[in-house]
């Protein structure tokens, strides 16, 4: 990884505007990295490193500081996300509920490991904990819609159906 | 505002509501969000329209109704019918026929004259299903904030402590510490500032009561810190949501300006020398900080980190100062407690545990959703009368409370009273409030397997015992469970377990053996029926450490 | 300041207000085995080695963090604390690739040190085996995160007293690592003052000079009290190494 310490020019790049502007309205103190990372994912969809130089540079902390925080936190994403996302809820109903044997399932059939993006970067499956739906146990999310009352193979087939289904044109 | 503005908007509101013939609640709760509440409210709305009944009919979107496992739920107020499962169709019909016609639509009502709503005692959840939760005006009306305005003007902040001490109010988010002697050392506490601090991380996986009672009801939290904020001597508070909770987020900002907008959060409250501000923290996804001081890191922009203590928060807090942690719903119980006084409370639930408790009922029982029930009560009522037992031909095993800091309760300790001391006595923990079932289809190392993963995927790091030790602890319930194990490794496995337990810094760790022991204590016979015979047992031998000189 | 008194192990003791129970006994050379401790940098209480016990007090308190009050009863020694510490040490041996006979820091390691002191013979966990990388891009110094402990001194002495703060931690729990900057190697870091002050604090093998081979790596860690005294009270105090 090539250690470019300078952050990336902002001019020209409206969502660095927005960016500025979170930071401004929290005096760019250091205190308010994890509320920056959160604007900062909610603009650009991942954290790559450009853009965690770009905070750590504009909130004064170093950056090792910044990459400490940016991984110990599941909801910040280093990397992109593939065109769908298949959030499978592990609480404790869900498990308790069978969400294990779909996990398993969508494992196998999709070669792609829980946490991971599939090699076509089609679908990131990505596991989470109580989504608040307990009563339609096991549940998933899939993009924005939550699935209840699953089974490993209506998982696939639901996967299967996003897949076929226009990718929507990320901007 | 003064007193009296807030007495006249409650009056102006609750004739506004009485003018209104008919008031048809949707829940707008998580739970019916997610299986179609958004489609059945704009049909409700839309229908209204076509009836031209906007005048006398309003729709309007509450907090959760409680039935999750059978929603999306529909109320209508006028005459307290309840719908459940109601899809598009049933919604119009709901209006075309109910409403215009006064006839009901029977395949969907809900009987509400069951265990399952008559045992409840609501205090925390008292205005869920019942009001707007995006109202202020809807919240005043249910006499909101008049405990606030009743402490800022006929209280000194050593009255309310002393209010809360005695009502006998205990936190609800775990441990169980009396919440009025906890205000009572921040008081005392020296500090240039004090702060407020809401814990609104629900961490435990399978609840969602905290949740609930921020979507249904934001603005009795809000109050319920003011109150903390006087009698503590804090200007400031924060809330710490979890970034899994948008629809809460959302609804918190809402209620916060509207808040500050009447006068009811800001400078000079209710034109008092009262000044108090909440701000909104968002998690990023960390089990850990629920605990409270990686809580505090995490809102100084820190990796969420546990530190020991002592010192605790309540001398050393959010940025070295004197610092209240509370629960979510522990704050909800103070507004009522003030309004309605502390001999009004601690007349509910048992001589330790005073109150009520929300419960998350979830797993393999037939009424999954949220309940609230007075302290005390026999775990047997919660499961069977209330959640109507477990399903079709399958047989009760075991309730799992505190999740993954908790343990099990196995059938034959079913009569046991729900209050802090009981629990503990059976290895479990009151917890957050989850509440899962499991009948005899759930294999317990399993479950305890479950459990010990998300410990050790949840663990910061910090500590030796609880970051390897979590993870060797797991390694050993795979090998049981793979039927791969024998005697000895249960030997290590218990001792591992008393050592994580005895030596993480925080209750994290300290707590992440507790599902293991508790289903060795009741169900040991799964372990061991799943062991080697030591004689055809082929493993390695322990490693013989190279740490020669 | 007021003087408080003390029991440990049955002794009476006096101490410091403010002072920590861990200062007591070394003092008194009474022994408690540390790791993330050291003198000079801030206390973290992480590694759980010090904890004694305190009566009265359910839990068991790390000595390091834990400050004297009046009428402490306090027992640093006892089957059970004896045995929790052997198994912190056991778990850190499985947790990394250590092999002592191969290794820079063979008979100057604090991690050896500590299983000779707590008695440790055999480790009955499984070992780990975690794949860990080794970054000798620095032109003085490697870091091998097989032998890290995470005992985070290098963190705090590269951000307490050079302030730099090179390092931090990544990631989480099992996965926990030390990196500088966004994971870059340690040659390209920007800010790495080259000082080489985490290299000596460092308890292990998993930061050493360039050049050494096995057991030639002698961790000095006098310098902090040196440096500490003389930012504190404008003293330079003698310079010995052990
Ligand atoms: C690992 C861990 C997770 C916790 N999670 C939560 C949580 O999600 N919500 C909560 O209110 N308390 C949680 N707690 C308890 C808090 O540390 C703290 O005791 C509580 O917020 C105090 O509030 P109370 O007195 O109102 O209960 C957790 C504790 C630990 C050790
Ligand atoms: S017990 Fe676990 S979560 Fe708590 S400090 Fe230790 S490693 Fe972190
Ligand atoms: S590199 Fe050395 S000093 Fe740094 S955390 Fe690892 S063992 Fe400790
Ligand atoms: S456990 Fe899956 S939705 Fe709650
Ligand atoms: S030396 Fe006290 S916890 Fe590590």
């Amino acid at each position: 990884m090539s250690p470019v310490e300078q952050p990336k020019h902002p001019s020209g790049d409206n969502r660095f505007k927005l960016l500025d502007r979170a930071i401004t309205k929290h005096q760019a103190r250091g205190d308010a990295l994890i509320e920056i990372l959160h604007v900062a994912q909610g603009i650009f969809g991942y954290l790559e490193n450009d853009l965690l130089i770009y905070v750590a540079r504009s909130l004064k902390l170093p950056l090792s500081r910044v990459y400490g925080v940016a991984t110990f936190y599941h909801f910040f994403n280093l990397k992109p996300k593939g065109e769908h996302t298949f959030v499978l809820c592990m609480g404790t109903a869900c498990y308790v509920k069978g969400a294990e044997q779909i996990q398993t399932a969508l494992e196998e059939h999709y070669q792609c490991r829980f946490g991971d993006t599939t090699k076509d970067n089609s679908v990131s499956f990505i596991t989470a904990r109580c989504v608040g739906s307990c009563g339609l146990a096991p549940v998933a999310v899939l993009d924005d819609a939550v699935v209840g009352k699953l089974t490993p193979d209506e998982s696939i087939r639901r996967v299967e159906q996003v897949k076929l289904s226009v990718p929507e044109v990320v901007s | 505002m003064t007193l009296e503005d807030l007495q006249d908007l409650a009056e102006q509101e609750r004739e506004r509501q009485d003018q209104k013939k008919h008031r048809v609640l949707f829940c707008s709760a998580a739970g019916c969000a997610s299986c179609g509440a958004d489609k059945v409210s704009a049909a409700l709305k839309a229908k209204v329209k076509e009836h031209a009944l906007d005048k006398e009919c309003e729709v309007i979107g509450t907090g959760c109704m409680g039935l999750c496992g059978e929603g999306p739920l529909v109320k209508v107020q006028s005459d307290d019918t309840m719908y459940r499962n109601v899809d598009v169709r049933t919604a119009e019909k709901i209006v075309e026929s109910h409403i215009v016609n006064g006839k009901k639509v029977d395949a969907h009502v809900c009987d509400t004259n069951v265990p399952f709503f008559t045992s409840q005692t609501r205090i925390v959840l008292e205005n869920c299903g019942r009001t707007n939760s995006e109202s202020i005006d809807e919240y005043v009306a249910a006499e909101g904030y008049a405990g606030l305005a009743k402490a800022l003007t006929e209280m000194q902040p050593a009255d309310v402590i002393e209010e809360v001490r005695k009502s006998g109010l205990r936190g609800r988010g775990g441990a169980g510490y009396s919440t009025g002697l906890k205000w009572g050392i921040v008081r005392k506490a020296h500090g240039e500032q004090k702060y407020v601090v809401c814990n609104a991380d629900e961490g435990d996986p399978g609840a969602f009561m905290d949740r609930s009672v921020l979507e249904g009801d934001p603005h009795r939290v809000l109050e319920g810190m003011a109150i903390a904020g006087y009698a503590v001597g804090a200007q400031q508070g924060y809330i710490y949501c979890r970034a899994e909770y948008p629809l809460a987020i959302e609804r918190l900002k809402l209620a916060i300006k509207q808040a500050e907008k009447a006068g009811l959060l800001g400078n000079r409250i209710l034109e008092s020398q009262f000044n108090f501000r909440i701000d909104i923290r968002i998690g990023a996804g960390a089990f850990v900080c629920g605990e409270e001081t990686a809580l505090l890191a995490s809102i100084e922009g820190k990796r969420g980190n546990p530190r020991p203590r002592p010192p605790f928060p309540s001398e050393k807090g959010l940025w070295g100062m004197p610092t209240v942690i509370n629960n979510v719903e522990t704050y909800a119980n103070v507004a009522p407690i003030i309004r309605k006084g502390s001999d009004w409370f601690a007349g509910i639930g048992t001589e330790k545990s005073k109150g009520t408790k929300v419960f998350a009922l979830a797993g393999n029982i037939r009424n999954t959703g949220l309940i609230e029930v007075p302290m005390g009560i026999p775990l047997r009522t919660i499961i069977f009368d209330i959640g109507g037992g477990t399903p079709d031909g399958t047989e009760f095993k075991a309730a799992q409370t505190g999740g993954p800091s908790g343990g099990c309760i196995p059938a034959d300790q079913l009569d046991l009273p729900v209050d802090y001391e009981s629990l503990m006595k059976v290895g479990s923990i009151m917890g957050s409030g989850g509440l899962i079932v499991m009948d005899s289809t759930s294999r317990m190392v399993e479950v305890a397997k479950f459990f010990m993963q998300f410990c050790m995927d949840e663990s910061c790091g910090k500590c030796i015992p609880c970051r390897v030790g979590t993870r060797h602890i797991y390694g050993l319930l795979d090998k049981i469970s793979k039927k791969k194990a024998t005697q000895d490794d249960m030997v290590l496995l218990e001792e591992l377990c008393m050592m994580v337990k005895e030596t993480s810094l925080c209750g994290l760790g300290q707590s992440a053996p507790n599902p293991v022991l508790s289903t060795l204590r009741f169900f040991r016979h799964e372990y061991e029926q799943l062991l080697q015979p030591v004689e055809t047992f082929e493993g390695e031998p322990g490693i013989v450490v190279d740490f020669e000189k | 300041m007021a003087v408080k008194t003390l029991t440990i192990n049955g002794e009476q003791y006096s101490a410091q207000e403010g002072e920590s129970v861990l200062s007591v006994c070394r003092q008194n050379k009474i022994p408690i085995p540390t790791l993330c401790h050291l003198e000079g940098l801030s206390t973290v209480g992480a590694c759980r080695l010090c904890l004694v016990q305190i009566e009265g007090i359910p839990k068991l308190l790390p000595a390091c963090t834990t400050k004297v009050e009046e009428g402490m009863v306090i027992t640093t020694s006892n089957q059970k604390l004896d045995k929790y510490r052997r198994m912190i040490v056991a778990l850190l041996a499985s947790e990394g690739n250590h092999v002592c006979a191969v290794c820079v820091a063979n008979n100057h390691c604090e991690l050896q040190d500590l299983a000779y002191e707590v008695g440790l013979v055999r480790v009955r966990y499984p070992y780990l085996f975690p794949k860990k990388s080794l970054d000798a891009t620095h032109k003085e110094y490697v870091m091998d995160h097989n032998r890290c402990v995470l005992c985070t001194r290098c963190v705090r002495v590269c951000d307490e007293v050079e302030g730099a703060h090179v390092w931090d931690v990544a990631g989480r729990g099992i996965d926990c690592e030390i990196v500088t900057g966004l994971d870059y190697s340690w040659g390209s870091s920007q800010t790495c003052t080259e000082c080489g002050k985490c290299v000596m604090v460092c308890p292990t093998g998993a930061l050493f000079e360039k050049g050494v081979t096995v057991s030639e790596m002698e961790k000095k860690k006098d310098f902090l009290k040196y440096i500490i005294t003389a930012r504190q009270k404008r003293e330079w105090v003698a310079f010995t190494n052990e």
